[in-house]
């Protein structure tokens, strides 16, 4: 089942939505504040809870409801709490010295999603969907999450931006997959958000760790593996 | 068939758990050594028969998201090889450190740890399979963190973040494959591994494509391919000594896996020449990087560790290649690649403790430190720079007889040039560690004890006699497996 035959009211909501989670990917992008960071990290999780619970509506899956929930739970509050915890105890506040300022990275960004474009009407032309905008915005916003979310990683060095920029990639993959296959199994999913918690759980041992032992947060001052 | 099939999976998949519970409810320093260690050995007799008995019907459970087959029982006898060999070597190196208080949770780690692995092969579905293999990475983080060094903490903390950033693609990846399906099977069914040979023919081609790469990519960052190596060095040498043979020796292999399976789809799709193609060059990219880095090195556990990129380079040739030969070179090397990484990095290890440093221009005249463990030690780096009358020689000869016979003649001589520079590069350090009469004041560390040189001794006369003979029921099971390919 694919969404290529829409009403005019849920294609507008998917749209909507998708480039909600583009707009507020590029907010995290372009803010220094690491807890501006992670409200909008928390709002773009809200969003794709939104559009799993509108996909769950228009396409009738009705487990998806189950992982609207979950999503909501899980990446737009658990994780976000857990992440002000960690922020709040390292007293580390904004980004210092990026690698790239936020206005240049902006820019950066749009090229990314001008790329993220050009694969997906390659993709869709190739398979005869290039009709069909919520598919194609669907591939886009995906892939240019994603190349977002490694932006982000490359040009920030706090650990807990790079954090927030692994959950970006995910959070990428995430939207994509509710639209472009609804019907991917129950379970999977599940046991990928719980995943994602874990592994957000490893990270707050790790970078208190990290302020103990390194003495910073920051990966500026690993250095010493070379070679 | 089955019933010996299921007793012999249980006890293969059991023991680990059971010494974590155990490790955990006795939390005695002396004690949780020794039982990790029997179940390492209980997973390793269990294992042994294991891919010999399982036959051509792949049984299934739950739903069809766990199964066996000939190649995932071969990965899981890599990993227990490993495992046991590892927990031998950690009863005498993790007391050489103190903190006895901290024992408890490193074997706890250390089980989960081989347990992840062991049933990551089992996994029959590209989901799943992408959670087994981010758990292994969740587990081993910690145990690469375990010193608490600034070091240890940065190497783990760089594993992490490049391991999930790279596997991240292969959940992109995944999504893909499994969106390019749904157009056949509908919009929910279970992408099991067959299933995806099965319906790649169908699927589009560039979506196929595009979905392999990214796997070959995601995986391929965990598998430690070059270019996407880079934590593989840091976390193979800054984890304790035993963490660094398990992510070495079992570890890529499992994550190999998630490469090996899908190219047999992409073949069936008549997509192959693409997937082979990406895989020679990833392969001798990932031999190149290694030879440079070897020449170079000074860190001595870091040389074994872009001794691991080499070796998965030339498992990604050997599957590149293709072919009877290639494949089951390439099975070959896995096993020989897992009892030799042990025997490396126990040497490296023992070297280290007893000198405290990790610089191979202070590590000199060892052959006065160790008289005896340190032609094991010898012995295994001729084996690992494939030379006879070792193991690895002859799968890396199986590798380059199907690459002369696939017709990749350029390849085949760019890989012989490179082994032939690794060779020279790498046992050169061992000819100055072992013979340069550089006058160095005798090393205070720590004398590894009994059980740190034990293992070394199975383990270099596997390699020698795994040199010398290649049993009729190996060639077997390969063909078995190749079979599996068509």
């Amino acid at each position: 089942m694919e969404f290529t035959h829409l009403g005019a009211m849920a294609e507008a909501l998917f749209s909507l939505l998708t480039v909600g989670s583009l707009m507020l990917a590029f907010v995290m992008l372009g803010s220094r504040w690491l807890k501006d960071y992670m409200y909008a990290f928390a709002a773009q999780s809200w969003l794709i809870a939104a559009l799993s619970a509108c996909v769950a509506y228009y396409g009738d899956f009705h487990e998806l409801y189950g992982v609207a929930l979950l999503t909501a739970v899980f990446r737009g509050v658990l994780l976000p709490y857990m992440i002000l915890h960690i922020l709040r105890r390292l007293k580390v506040r904004r980004e210092l010295l990026g690698y790239m300022r936020p206005s240049s990275s902006l820019v950066f960004g749009a090229f990314l999603v001008i790329l993220a474009l050009g694969v997906a009407v390659h993709i869709t032309g190739a398979l005869g969907l290039a009709g069909s905008n919520v598919i194609v915005l669907a591939l886009t916003v995906m892939l240019s999450m994603k190349l977002i979310g490694f932006l982000m990683l490359i040009v920030r060095h706090e650990a807990v931006s790079q954090i927030l920029g692994l959950l970006v990639l995910e959070n990428g993959i995430f939207l994509g997959s509710q639209i472009l296959v609804p019907g991917m199994p129950m379970m999977i999913e599940l046991v990928i958000l719980f995943d994602l918690l874990v592994a957000v759980a490893c990270f707050g041992v790790l970078v208190r760790y990290l302020m103990v032992h390194v003495g910073s947060t920051s990966s500026r001052h690993m250095k010493r593996l070379t070679g | 068939m089955t019933d010996t099939l299921l007793i012999l999976l249980l006890g293969t998949t059991l023991p680990a758990p059971l010494a974590i519970v155990l490790v955990m409810i006795d939390r005695n320093p002396r004690h949780v050594g020794m039982i990790n260690l029997i179940a390492s050995l209980t997973t390793l007799v269990f294992a042994l028969p294991l891919p010999f008995v399982v036959g051509d019907g792949s049984p299934q459970w739950l739903e069809g998201y766990l199964f066996i087959d000939a190649l995932g029982a071969w990965v899981m006898l890599c990993v227990s090889v490993v495992y046991a060999l590892s927990s031998i070597y950690a009863l005498g190196y993790m007391t050489l450190d103190g903190e006895p208080e901290r024992l408890p949770g490193f074997y706890a780690l250390f089980a989960a740890f081989a347990e992840t692995m062991l049933l990551a092969p089992l996994v029959n579905n590209l989901g799943a399979y992408w959670i087994a293999i981010e758990l292994t990475t969740l587990v081993s983080t910690f145990l690469v963190g375990f010193e608490r060094g600034a070091e240890s903490i940065e190497a783990a903390w760089k594993y992490i973040i490049i391991v999930s950033a790279g596997i991240s693609l292969s959940l992109l990846g995944t999504i893909l494959l499994y969106w390019a399906g749904s157009m056949e099977a509908g919009p929910t069914y279970n992408l099991t591994w067959e299933t995806l040979a099965e319906l790649a023919p169908r699927m589009d081609p560039t979506l196929l494509r595009l979905g392999f790469l990214l796997l070959l990519v995601g995986y391929g960052t965990k598998v430690g391919l070059a270019p996407m190596h880079t934590w593989l060095p840091d976390a193979h040498s800054e984890g304790p000594t035993p963490v660094s043979a398990m992510l070495s020796g079992a570890l890529l292999n499992t994550a190999m896996l998630g490469i090996v399976r899908p190219l047999h789809a992409m073949d069936h799709a008549g997509q192959g020449s693409v997937a082979h193609g990406v895989l020679i060059v990833i392969g001798l990219f990932s031999l190149t990087i290694a030879a440079l880095f070897i020449i170079s090195q000074r860190h001595v556990k870091r040389l074994m560790a872009y001794s691991s990129v080499e070796h998965m380079g030339i498992i990604a040739l050997g599957f590149g290649f293709g072919g009877a030969a290639g494949i089951a070179g390439a099975l070959y090397h896995m096993l020989n690649h897992s009892i030799a990484k042990p025997l490396m990095f126990f040497g490296a290890g023992n070297a280290m403790k007893r000198y405290g440093t990790s610089d191979m221009n202070r590590l000199r005249g060892l052959r006065h430190a160790f008289p005896a463990t340190i032609w094991l030690w010898l012995a295994g780096a001729v084996a690992i720079t494939g030379a006879p009358p070792f193991g690895l020689f002859r799968s890396e000869w199986h590798i380059l007889v199907a690459g002369i016979h696939g017709e990749y003649r350029f390849a085949v001589i760019l890989m012989l040039v490179l082994l032939i520079v690794i060779f020279i590069g790498f046992l050169n350090h061992f000819r100055l560690m072992i013979y340069d009469g550089k006058a160095l004041p005798e090393p205070t560390g720590p004398v590894p004890g009994f059980a740190c040189r034990l293992p070394m001794w199975p383990a270099a006369a596997a390699l020698l006699i795994l040199g010398l003979w290649w049993p009729q029921g190996l060639q077997t099971l390969f063909n078995h497996i190749i079979d599996g390919f068509r």
